[in-house]
């Protein structure tokens, strides 16, 4: 699905040749620093190559337009923002931004539960707990059905319990749906339980790229 | 109505009384701001004495080219004060931005105050055409002063907002919305404010002007509420150009935040 050929970022990152494969759960772990972000968000193409080409589903991402990328290859940032007010207005904010109709709020309701989230709609969001409001974010990120999941730290903000029935929740309804994601974890017991694919990464380098489960 | 009393040097100078009194708060106070204070009076005594002579010549010898020449003179300084303010702190681009929409903004609001509005005759009138111009710019340069600091300090703390929206997958123009409207409404407000206070709270100063010389008050106010509705257009008009070009600035040709 992605193909990184001799890509590099200004000093943070060295990628001589990784490729991502589709329909999979593909994990990268390393230390802090160490360029796995950077990844992330040169998938979603919020930053570029200082040189080198990334491929997706064999087209090099300069041809491509950012935006139109961005709504099928989107990303949940590791501290996500609060939108407007309620619990409602985060919910709609990525339908409306992506130019889609916003969901009924049974549908909104039923993506709550999904993430382990009992509020109400019109609860505030800004007095929501870190781990709440990451798991809204990513309420938020599902309701957008892209194809491909960027998911910088999910679990960050979580504990074990909850981080795991997110992690359930996500890879059931990947597999279900045939989406694909990758994403960051310092968590390696998570990325071992959870994923296809560990690529662990230090110093910008892809030190190890291991098949878990295929 | 009686003809206007004609201020002495002497009364003039015993207006200054104003800035010994500030010059003395600020002392007492130990607020740093003396020497704004005396270079601020000194320059506008300097600068009005100037264009006082400047206009008296300019009344007598109606010319286009003079005309056009002091109205252009004050766009450029407008843009020359609100990029100076924001030396350092502005691309270049919004720089250019400012450029545009201040032109565009003022010029467009004046021609259409001076040609449909009052009608002036010929087109060039400076008696009309310097103090409106005066107006539509002096206001549009406060207001888009405002704006561009709303933008940037926008820009900066809520900068994480604006890269999550991306993220999600908006448009530089979605992502941005909320930055535009708060700055639009910030940099329109003191308009806003003086139109409601208008009359009640102050006598604006062309009113004033008007009265002092002799204007019965009836047209005086004919005046003052088409130029308020004039600044009104011209702020508007400035502020929202700028907006719409300068949010783009923030990003460059692959939607990515600078």
């Amino acid at each position: 699905m992605f193909e990184l050929i001799g890509v590099r970022y200004g000093s943070i990152l060295d990628l001589p040749n990784l490729e991502i494969r589709e329909k999979q759960v593909t994990s990268l772990t390393g230390p802090s620093g160490s360029g796995k972000t950077s990844v992330l968000r040169m998938l979603n193409k919020m930053i570029s190559p200082t040189s080198g080409q990334i491929l997706f589903r064999g087209v090099d991402l300069r041809e491509v337009d950012s935006v139109a990328h961005r709504r099928k290859v989107v990303m949940l940032s590791q501290e996500p923002a609060v939108f407007g007010k309620t619990i409602r207005d985060n919910l709609h904010a990525g339908l409306l931004f992506q130019e889609k109709k916003p969901s009924p709020d049974s549908a909104l309701k039923e993506m709550m539960k999904k993430v382990g989230l009992e509020k109400s709609l019109d609860d505030d969001a800004h007095r929501l707990s870190g781990g709440e409001r990451q798991r809204l974010a990513l309420a938020r990120v599902i309701l957008l059905d892209p194809d491909v999941y960027l998911l910088d730290e999910p679990s960050s903000a979580l504990d074990e319990e909850t981080g795991q029935l997110i992690f359930d929740m996500l890879t059931t309804h990947a597999k279900a749906n045939g989406k694909t994601i990758i994403m960051v974890t310092h968590s390696r017991a998570a990325a071992q339980k959870y994923s296809n694919v560990i690529i662990e990464m230090n110093g910008g380098k892809c030190m190890k790229k291991d098949s878990v489960h295929e | 109505m009686n003809d206007i009393i004609d201020l002495s040097f002497l009364q003039v100078g015993l207006a200054y009384i104003f800035v010994l009194l500030v010059i003395a708060i600020v002392r007492i106070r130990g607020i740093r701001r003396e020497r704004e204070i005396v270079i601020s009076s000194v320059r506008m005594t300097l600068q009005l004495v100037l264009v006082g002579y400047i206009l008296v010549y300019v009344f007598d010898n109606p010319n286009p080219l003079a005309t056009v020449a002091i109205v252009v003179v004050m766009v450029v300084f407008a843009i020359y004060t609100i990029l100076n303010r924001f030396k350092g702190n502005m691309s270049s681009a919004l720089g250019w931005v400012v450029v545009f929409s201040m032109s565009f903004g003022t010029l467009s609001c004046i021609a259409y105050f001076l040609v449909v509005v009052v009608r002036v005759s010929p087109w060039y009138e400076p008696q009309y055409v310097v103090p409106v111009a005066g107006m539509l710019i002096g206001n549009s340069m406060t207001g888009i002063s405002l704006g561009v600091h709303s933008l940037l300090d926008g820009m900066t703390t809520r900068r994480h907002i604006v890269e999550e929206a991306l993220l999600l997958g908006a448009t530089p123009r979605a992502a941005t919305r909320e930055i535009i409207n708060n700055t639009f409404d910030a940099a329109i407000m003191p308009t806003i404010n003086s139109m409601i206070g208008m009359g009640i709270v102050f006598l604006p100063g062309m009113m004033t002007g008007q009265i002092l010389s002799g204007t019965v008050p009836t047209t005086a106010i004919a005046y003052q509420i088409a130029i308020m509705l004039g600044i009104l257009g011209a702020v508007a008009l400035t502020i929202i150009t700028m907006l719409q070009l300068g949010c783009r600035t923030f990003f460059n040709k692959e939607d990515q935040l600078r």
